[in-house]
């Protein structure tokens, strides 16, 4: 995050502070978000995260990908939904991580939200994948005191884009293309059914069986620390 | 999908580290049913233990008893630990190998602060595979809780799915397939590990192809998704 982009945030919250001030406990409050990949051979894109109010969304399933999304899931680029997201004045801070995260390891990011209505979304790609990402749509973190820890097992999402043809040309992971602004898929957001692999019988996957999944694909552990 | 991720997130509610812990024994009555389609559990070992004592956690290294209990089913590693940690230890909670759909309930007291509950079992046939609940805590009010585990990879052996018998640590293959079902003749699915830390199993891949293919496992009877096992928790 850039130095404008941090004070932008830093102004957000303390109107959000200003605003709750009918409510004595509301005060700036910060967390730590923990990544973990628990994938065999499927790293993680940059990693999006976002505090924010009730009312806010990254995604949410059943309903269609918005385009900063879809960019997410199809070529694991975070920058659109941090823009949209420091554009909303529902939006309490926003990080993302630099690189990906690699299976077996883990990444750190720290955000300020506010004492009283404070709600984490995430999203990153999988990106042997052609729209597959781990999220979490709306977890409330309103009810954690300082030292409180949460942990939370995330699902595969399919964000409905991009058809799975799993093929070379279609996998950012595998030197393929990432976005495309076509929709070829159902364009509904759902859990990801998996991927096939050449070593199960798609000839025509680029992908193959140490790229198979099963969920939970992240755990992501939050830490008040303010 | 939609009730194991309700699941996952009550358990994570759970998990909030930081509330008081009464430091009484309860009594407790545990029901595992393994829920996969043609998978054996080895010997389930279950521990109540203290805060800071873990069997295994995701994204570590696994330490020798985990290897030992993922490639070859051995619990004497993980149960001295546990025991040597102060935890109440159950090292063969369903006597022997707990076959798909079957169940096994078992009677736990634990004493002082073993307020969280663990357990682990090799997943036969497979190269280092395992059921693994880490660190549930343990219900206060009486009542039965249910929960749903999840399949682990150790990490510490390639999943070449070929039944060689090799169960020692670092020894390649899976020791055997108590239902037998399960070829011979595979050439090797995977020679190495990517994630060689603790991981969620990505699943079995198998082939139909029982003298020869690629694997040695059958994909119409080995195979699985999340969750793997349900255990009910009944504090008396």
């Amino acid at each position: 995050m850039n130095i404008t982009s941090s004070i932008l945030i830093t102004m957000v919250v303390v109107t959000m502070v200003l605003a709750g001030c009918n409510d004595n406990k509301s005060t700036v409050s910060e967390y730590s978000v923990q990544i973990m990949n628990l994938t065999d051979n499927q790293p993680l894109a940059p990693v999006a995260v976002v505090l924010h109010q009730s009312g806010y969304h990254v995604f949410s399933a059943g309903t269609a990908a918005s385009p900063a999304l879809e960019l997410l899931a199809e070529s694991g680029d975070p920058v659109d939904i941090i823009a949209e997201a420091n554009n909303s004045t529902n939006v309490l801070s926003t990080a993302a991580t630099a690189t990906a995260t690699l299976p077996g390891e883990n990444s750190q990011l720290t955000l300020q939200g506010t004492d009283n209505d404070t709600v984490l979304s995430l999203a990153a790609m999988l990106v042997n994948t052609n729209d597959g990402f781990i999220g979490i749509d709306t977890l409330n973190l309103g009810d954690m005191q300082r030292g409180d820890t949460l942990t939370l097992l995330t699902n595969v999402y399919d964000a409905g884009t991009e058809a799975n043809s799993e093929t070379t040309t279609t996998i950012p992971g595998l030197g393929g293309e990432g976005f495309n602004i076509a929709r070829d898929d159902h364009d509904l957001i759902g859990i990801h059914p998996g991927v096939i692999s050449m070593d199960d019988g798609l000839n025509s996957s680029g992908l193959d069986q140490s790229h198979r999944f099963d969920n939970p694909a992240a755990r992501i552990t939050v830490t008040r620390v303010k | 999908m939609i009730k194991p991720i309700s699941t996952l997130l009550s358990l994570s509610a759970l998990a909030i580290s930081t509330l008081a812990l009464p430091a009484t024994a309860a009594n407790l009555d545990i029901k595992i049913t393994n829920l996969t389609n043609g998978i054996y559990f080895t010997p389930l070992m279950i521990a109540a233990h203290n805060a800071n004592t873990h069997l295994f956690q995701a994204g570590d290294v696994a330490s020798a008893n985990v290897q030992a209990m993922a490639e070859g089913g051995v619990t004497s590693g993980l149960a001295m630990f546990a025991q040597s940690m102060g935890a109440d230890v159950i090292e063969d909670a369903a006597n022997g190998l707990l076959g798909p759909t079957t169940s096994a309930t078992i009677n736990l007291t634990n004493s002082g602060s073993n307020n969280f509950l663990s357990l682990t079992a090799m997943m036969l046939p497979t190269n280092d595979g395992f059921v693994g609940l880490d660190s549930l805590q343990i219900p206060t009010a009486p009542g039965t809780y249910t929960y749903f585990l999840n399949a682990y990879d150790a990490g510490t052996e390639a999943n070449d799915e070929l039944i060689t018998g090799g169960g020692a640590i670092g020894v390649a293959g899976i020791p055997a397939d108590p239902g037998a079902d399960a070829g011979n003749g595979g050439t090797g699915v995977s020679m190495i590990d990517n994630n060689t830390h603790i991981h969620i199993h990505r699943g079995t891949l198998g082939d139909t192809d029982l003298n020869g293919g690629i694997s040695d496992l059958d994909s119409r009877i080995h195979r699985w998704l999340n969750p793997v096992a349900q255990i009910q928790i009944t504090i008396n």
